[in-house]
């Protein structure tokens, strides 16, 4: 172990003394940017395509609206999100001339993936909220889509919500992929650490040891939450 | 009030209502008994078109509201409704319940004004004939505290002013219904359905919503309620209509329709219930 000692003596070396810690604590900063705004956007198109999808489908708006939700959701779930990314970077942006700054295409792209997969859960949250509740809000007079909004939508999230931090952790480990497109997350970090110090066991043993307290750290935090929402079911 | 004209309701080949006319006249309280299966709740339904009738007309204050074209929700908020299974909002406390109808209705009447008065006041300042703003003489701060003050109002009248804050999960089911009455109350209807407002309750538990719906009768409240307690129609209606097999077969007092019915039909559904 005499030789893991040295390994260690190294890293440490460009972590701190060469402010490695830095780039990892960017790359720290990147991923749960990118984990986050994924799961915002995620939720909103998940819960928009979810509405159109139980959306009672008599005129043509809606069917249309729905197909192209299809579309929607069958590309983003059939592709890779490396595939993904590179497709926006590389070919949307340059089509429209745009220069968007790579964390930015990341934000929205793993939205846009994760929209797709939120809106398959969020559909079976709102087929598991009793019907009864939107015939209440629709007989007081409120339209289809506020009563979604205030009444249907929220018990859906409850009754998901721990699908849904599954999702967000699975966000938060997809995001090492995001140096394809040049994006700084924390596999970029550790390779940077690991290139300069021509040792790579500990850096990569210490960014699997960051994921892993991150991932548990956000099962706590959607733990503590699920119990907060669970509040309206107990008996006060 | 509201005149119903040859509605008819089919699902897929089964047809649940074959063609019902009935006017509804405004004071009246009508009960609506049959057996099950006859078409009364989807009946009840139709009336404020929960269930969209398959062909017919349903006028209510001059305006067809079976009419797809018609803005329903703006027609929904002058007919209360209230649930065999109450229906309160699980992810509400009992006095969002109540207060969540009115006020967003309000806000959102608000939000349109000034959205308009906005284009208006743009309108103004080029055209030469100035047109009048819309009055706007409240805020979203003054619409929530009366909307409060109107649900504690209520609530108080019920006796269950210390349950406001507490989530519907907590309460019993005659609780849980009378709740459900006066969140129908809060946006002062003009007419009350109700679909079969007991049928999910313990027995001790019906007869405080029975009072609590008598007292909404008596301050001259329209009423149409669908019901299994032929007891309360024959004491609260005005009227009732007898249904069978998605027509109604006899319509009376009810006096007459219990004491002396008849139609065959009546005449065997009143001795298998009475």
């Amino acid at each position: 172990m005499g030789n893991f000692e040295k390994k260690l003596e190294v890293f440490w070396k460009v972590f701190y003394e060469y402010g490695g810690y830095t780039r990892v604590l960017t790359g720290l900063r990147n991923t749960i940017y990118i984990a986050v705004a994924g799961l915002v956007i995620g939720i909103i198109i998940g819960t928009i395509i979810a509405v159109i999808a139980v959306f009672p489908k008599y005129k043509r708006l809606p069917r249309i609206l729905d197909g192209i939700c299809k579309v929607y959701v069958g590309f983003f779930r059939g592709s890779p999100i490396v595939v993904q990314l590179l497709l926006f970077y590389f070919v949307a942006l340059p089509l429209f001339g745009s220069k968007m700054p790579s964390l930015n295409v990341c934000m929205i792209v793993f939205g846009l993936n994760s929209g797709a997969y939120v809106s398959e859960i969020m559909r079976s949250g709102i087929l598991s909220v009793d019907p009864g509740q939107l015939e209440a809000a629709r007989a007081l007079g409120l339209s289809y889509g506020v009563s979604m909004m205030k009444v249907v939508v929220p018990q859906a999230i409850k009754n998901i919500l721990p699908t849904l931090g599954n999702e967000f952790i699975v966000l938060i480990k997809e995001t090492s992929v995001v140096s394809f497109v040049g994006a700084a997350d924390l596999y970029v970090a550790f390779n940077y650490i690991g290139t300069n110090s021509y040792e790579f066991m500990v850096p990569y043993l210490v960014m699997a040891l960051i994921y892993i307290v991150l991932v548990m750290f956000i099962a706590m935090l959607v733990k503590l939450m699920e119990r907060s929402l669970r509040r309206s079911d107990r008996r006060n | 009030m509201i005149d119903v004209i040859d509605l008819k309701k089919q699902y897929g080949s089964l047809e649940v209502l074959r063609g019902i006319t009935n006017t509804i006249r405004e004071g009246e309280k009508v009960a609506v008994i049959g057996p099950s299966g006859s078409g009364k709740s989807t009946f009840l339904r139709c009336l404020n078109c929960l269930e969209d009738p398959t062909s017919g007309q349903i006028i209510f204050e001059g305006v067809d509201i079976a009419d797809m074209k018609v803005d329903i929700n703006i027609h929904r908020r002058h007919m209360g409704m209230v649930f065999q299974q109450f229906n309160l909002f699980n992810n509400k406390t009992v006095i969002e319940n109540i207060m969540l109808a009115p006020v967003h209705i309000k806000t959102h009447d608000l939000r349109v004004k000034k959205i308009k008065n906005f284009f208006i006041k743009i309108r103004n300042l080029f055209a030469k004939n100035k047109k009048e703003l819309y009055v706007i003489n409240t805020t979203k701060t003054k619409i929530r505290e009366e909307a409060r003050e109107n649900a504690l109002r209520l609530l108080r009248r019920i006796g269950l002013e210390d349950k406001a804050n507490v989530y519907p999960s907590t309460l019993s089911g005659g609780q849980k219904q009378r709740i459900a009455i006066i969140r129908a109350l809060a946006m002062n209807p003009k007419v009350m359905l109700f679909d079969e407002p007991t049928s999910a309750l313990d027995p001790e538990m019906v007869g405080e919503v029975l009072d609590l719906i008598k007292q909404v009768a008596d301050e001259g409240m329209t009423m149409v309620i669908v019901t299994h307690e032929m007891g309360f129609a024959r004491e609260v209606a005005t009227r009732v209509l007898f249904m069978d097999e998605g027509r109604i077969v006899e319509e009376n007092t009810p006096e007459e329709i219990f004491n002396n019915p008849q139609h065959p039909r009546t005449k065997e559904f009143l001795s298998k219930v009475l």
